[in-house]
């Protein structure tokens, strides 16, 4: 047992506390105008933004991806389900690379996609493409558990009481998918924020506008700016535990509510 | 046709519906995974299979290989280790500060991969707390193999514990108990009884954390310095070949290490459908 405190604590508790107390050097107002300036604004927008709008798109067709999986018998099945676990199984710079050139204007995606006049490689789309690559195992393998075991009672009694099946979805199943289905988009939208090696390729990196925040980290080190990283690091870090908090507080908030 | 329309079970979707969804997500499968999957492929064979297997008998993707199989020869069982002595401290024993134990376990997976790297910049870099000193004992952690696999287990320690905490707990402690009882000694009980027990589940986690072991590029590319052919790892090798516009390279590089994940996610799914009940029921990373 203290092999193991030991270990996690130079494993771990050691370097957090290296990362919370070094931009502290710089004072408050440095620290702050190390996360303020307009570039490190930007990158911090975008990856918060981007992994939004993935986590939701994520918890829609992740939903309906569970759904098919858990629900539906075709042949193949078993073989789509273990697919899906691509994106944890999949170094995520060649995910990386091969998004960038999937969707890049000559690609098998970016040509067409061109034709319509919509720029996906090297622009904030790309890193949304990217964001939803890794984060739809997350919505889909936390729903699938909770779904096999939704018993099918409930809802013979709302179709014996006359409902339709897109009304017993609505007021049967969906509220008791619910927190699970907040619990999966929140675990993609957490991995999608710090997300660096699928979507540094795709991203274009242009600053300002299509610059992550993980990639400014990775900026400031080159220029020997250790604090200030460390001070982006803090950030990115506080926000998600915040967002974490929130989230638990919200799900017991549900819970005693019922 | 309408004799099976009529049996439909009143908890069945329509099969219109059925149609719509099951298209919807094989096709959102197709688009958003199966694609870059077989892109990989595609980009790596464009010249030929010679091109591609060539690429890889270069001498920096050569050492970019054995640094990779190197780094997760020593971080993947490192972690076996600590993952099997944190799940049989957490589920066979009670003591203060359990839970945040297992909050710090999880830490790596909630945790941007460059900030993993980053905080070992911040100790051993040159401008870190140690950095001096280590430069005046002529130690090398960052830009040099120690940190590239300090940064690995540090991202990867999590898989093996997190794997056998939930079916450890399931187990509970009555075999080891009985085990004692009878007179087997704390080693002969572990290696007898709690082992057998767990073997599948091990395997799985050790499956997992060696396949991010080998993956593994945000952390890795902070801590590397990025040293051609001596602290390039293969997927930072990829990063410089496809920024050098070396394509058939690049892919061909990516293809191999898409090999690997392949294998993981075939030989985890056997795993899966031959001892779900030795596993533990939910995975979720």
């Amino acid at each position: 047992m203290g092999v193991t405190l030991f270990y996690l604590s130079a494993l771990v508790l050691i370097p957090l506390a290296a990362l919370v107390i070094r931009p502290w050097e710089l004072g408050f107002d440095g620290f702050w105008a190390a996360v303020t300036t307009p570039r490190v604004l930007a990158a911090l927008k975008l990856s918060f933004g981007a992994a939004a709008i993935a986590a939701a798109i994520n918890s829609v067709f992740g939903l309906i991806v569970a759904w098919v999986l858990v629900r539906y018998r075709f042949p193949g099945r078993k073989f789509v389900d273990a697919f899906v676990d691509l994106p944890f199984a999949l170094p995520t710079a060649v995910a990386g690379i091969a998004l960038s050139a999937l969707y890049a204007p000559n690609g098998w995606l970016g040509a067409p996609l061109a034709l319509l006049g919509l720029k996906v490689a090297y622009t904030p789309n790309g890193v949304l493409v990217a964001l939803i690559f890794i984060g739809l195992p997350f919505v889909v393998r936390t729903l699938e558990p909770v779904l096999a075991e939704l018993t099918r009672d409930a809802e013979e009694a709302a179709a014996t009481l006359g409902a339709t099946r897109l009304q017993t979805f609505r007021r049967v199943i969906l509220p008791s998918l619910l927190p699970t289905l907040v619990a999966g988009t929140a675990m993609a939208f957490s991995r999608a924020v710090g997300e660096y090696g699928s979507v540094i390729f795709i991203a274009g990196n242009l600053p300002g506008v299509s610059e992550i925040a993980p990639l400014m980290i990775i900026i400031k080190l080159q220029e020997y700016d250790y604090a200030g990283a460390a001070a982006i690091g803090v950030v990115m870090l506080g926000a998600s535990f915040v967002f974490l908090f929130a989230l638990n507080a919200l799900q017991s908030w549900s819970a005693s509510r019922r | 046709m309408t004799r099976l329309l009529r049996q439909r079970a009143p908890t069945d979707d329509h099969p219109l519906t059925k149609l719509i969804l099951g298209s919807v997500a094989i096709g959102f499968i197709a688009l958003f995974l199966l694609m870059p999957l077989a892109t990989v492929f595609s980009e790596a064979l464009a010249q030929g299979l010679n091109t591609a297997v060539g690429a890889l008998h270069e001498t920096d993707a050569l050492a970019a290989i054995k640094l990779t199989v190197t780094v997760a020869a020593i971080a993947v069982p490192c972690n076996t280790l600590f993952g099997l002595a944190a799940a049989w401290c957490i589920t066979k024993f009670d003591f203060l500060g359990k839970n945040l134990l297992i909050t710090l376990i999880d830490i790596p997976f909630s945790v941007s991969p460059v900030v993993s790297g980053l905080v070992y910049m911040l100790i051993f870099g040159l401008q870190g707390w140690l950095g001096q000193d280590l430069r005046d004992h002529g130690i090398k952690i960052v830009f040099a193999l120690p940190g590239i696999v300090l940064a690995t287990i540090f991202v990867t320690f999590p898989f093996v514990a997190r794997e056998l905490i939930p079916l450890m707990a399931e187990q509970g402690r009555d075999e080891e108990e009985a085990a004692v009882s009878l007179g087997a000694s704390g080693w002969s009980t572990f290696r007898r009884v709690t082992v057998p027990n767990i073997k599948w589940a091990l395997l799985y986690g050790v499956l997992l954390c060696n396949a991010r072991a080998m993956g593994e590029f945000g952390a890795v590319s902070v801590v590397s310095g990025h040293i051609r052919g001596l602290t390039d790892t293969m997927p930072l090798h990829v990063e410089v070949l496809y920024n050098d516009y070396q394509y058939v390279a690049a892919f061909a590089v990516a293809a191999l290490l898409a090999l690997l994940a392949l294998v993981t996610l075939g030989v985890k799914s056997l795993l899966e459908w031959q001892f779900a009940g030795e596993i533990a029921a939910t995975h979720s990373h």
